[in-house]
């Protein structure tokens, strides 16, 4: 079995995001994503994901470095001054690297 | 008095917030909660729908999209003069109050029904038509007519096909298809149960507010002010084309409740992707820490009474 060396990126933001960052997933080509609905507090306050003004997602793509650079910089870009974001990289390793190109 | 469950059951809640409590309703049940709420409105509404004739219904639909436009504006222009406040976010505020609340609107009917009031039982058509022109009154006040159609197609779908707008509108569908004996079977889940879904739902919104309050400290007078005044002036105008809409005297209280209402869930949504630098730390505090509470614990009588004063 081989691991190939991948980068996941993390993407928690507020859930009015959630289409708009599956767009750019599409945009980029990436082949697939994960999302979770999670809870917690910082900068913009507590959200506590108690109803839908408030609900917060955490995004998750598997790709190659060089995608993940410019999906973060997409995101920066586009919607780091008005929304509550946090983004963060890890590296991890995958199999069947083709999927995650 | 009359002592309404929904009402000690939001100020649980709102208790329970105030000390602290851990209470939390899980989200999934929250999310189911409303679905079932909005369903039953519509459902409820629908059974009645098919009786009456478009000759009578047209003006009223028409007048409906008038007043969801013309609230937003009125709103805007006080925010602007009065509040001094930025473009985006006296848009966005405005786009709040255009907009209605549907829990508002589940407690309203209750109330009416509890005290008897007779009224048109369509009404939640007037909730599905008064939901999207003020939000997207707001988004044109806050964008100009620019800002590309990709965009704009993108606000619309989100304000025509929100959760409360396809509910309501399909529960009216499926009840005036239906007609009464066909919503027999499901009469026991939607209607008698009603209450008792809504008392749940109001524990859950006595949360909220309680949470938003703690934000109002740093909203300034002006908008708390604004949270009193603006139910108080939009439900005479409501109360006003109810009853030269010839409604009954719980339909025009009903629609002096919606024109005092504020969206707290379809427009903070269509206003975070439409007008993202309106700062929602300014409408959500006001919209559920003021005037919703407002609605529920004074408003009511207050409405009711503009209509009585109106018909006289």
């Amino acid at each position: 079995m081989e691991w190939h060396a991948r980068k996941l990126l993390t993407v928690i933001a507020e859930a009015a995001l959630e289409r708009r960052l599956v767009d750019e997933v599409q945009r980029l080509g990436i082949g697939g994503y994960t999302i979770n609905e999670v809870r917690g507090g910082g900068t913009h306050g507590v959200r506590a994901g108690e109803w839908e003004g408030e609900r917060s997602i955490e995004f998750k793509v598997l790709c190659e470095e060089a995608v993940a650079q410019r999906l973060a910089a997409a995101v920066m870009e586009n919607y780091s001054q008005h929304y509550a974001l946090v983004l963060y990289t890890s590296d991890v390793g995958v199999l069947r690297g083709e999927k995650f190109t | 008095m009359t002592l309404d469950p929904v009402i000690l059951f939001f100020l649980l809640g709102l208790a329970a917030r105030l000390l602290k409590s851990d209470l939390r309703l899980p989200e999934p049940i929250y999310e189911a909660l409303s679905v079932y709420l909005l369903l039953a409105l519509g459902l409820k509404g629908g059974i009645e729908l098919a009786r009456y004739p478009l000759s009578q219904l047209g003006p009223q639909i028409a007048a409906m999209v008038a007043l969801g436009c013309v609230l937003p504006l009125l709103a805007f222009l006080a925010l602007r003069a009065l509040g001094r406040l930025a473009r985006a976010d006296a848009a966005s505020i405005a786009a709040h109050y255009g907009s209605v609340s549907v829990v508002t609107f589940a407690a309203a009917m209750t109330w009416i029904e509890v005290r008897g009031i007779p009224a048109e039982a369509y009404l939640p058509l007037f909730v599905a038509l008064l939901e999207a022109p003020g939000i997207i009154v707001g988004v044109l006040l806050a964008r100009g007519v620019s800002g590309g159609a990709a965009q704009w197609g993108g606000v619309l779908r989100e304000v025509m096909t929100g959760k409360s707008v396809i509910l309501l509108l399909g529960g009216l569908a499926i009840g005036a298809v239906l007609g009464p004996a066909g919503v027999k079977p499901v009469a026991p889940w939607f209607f008698d149960l009603f209450k008792g879904a809504l008392t749940l739902f109001m524990l859950e919104l006595g949360l909220v507010t309680g949470r938003q309050l703690g934000a109002l400290r740093t909203s300034g007078a002006f908008l708390v002010v604004f949270g009193i005044a603006t139910p108080l002036v939009f439900g005479l105008i409501g109360a006003a084309l109810g009853v030269l809409l010839g409604l009954s005297e719980g339909g025009a209280t009903v629609l002096a409740v919606l024109a005092a209402s504020a969206s707290y869930i379809a427009a903070p949504a269509a206003m975070r992707v439409a007008v993202p630098e309106a700062n929602p730390g300014l409408s959500l505090p006001i919209v559920l820490g003021v005037t919703f509470p407002f609605n529920l614990l004074v408003g009511f009588p207050v409405y009711h009474s503009y209509v009585l004063w109106l018909s006289r």
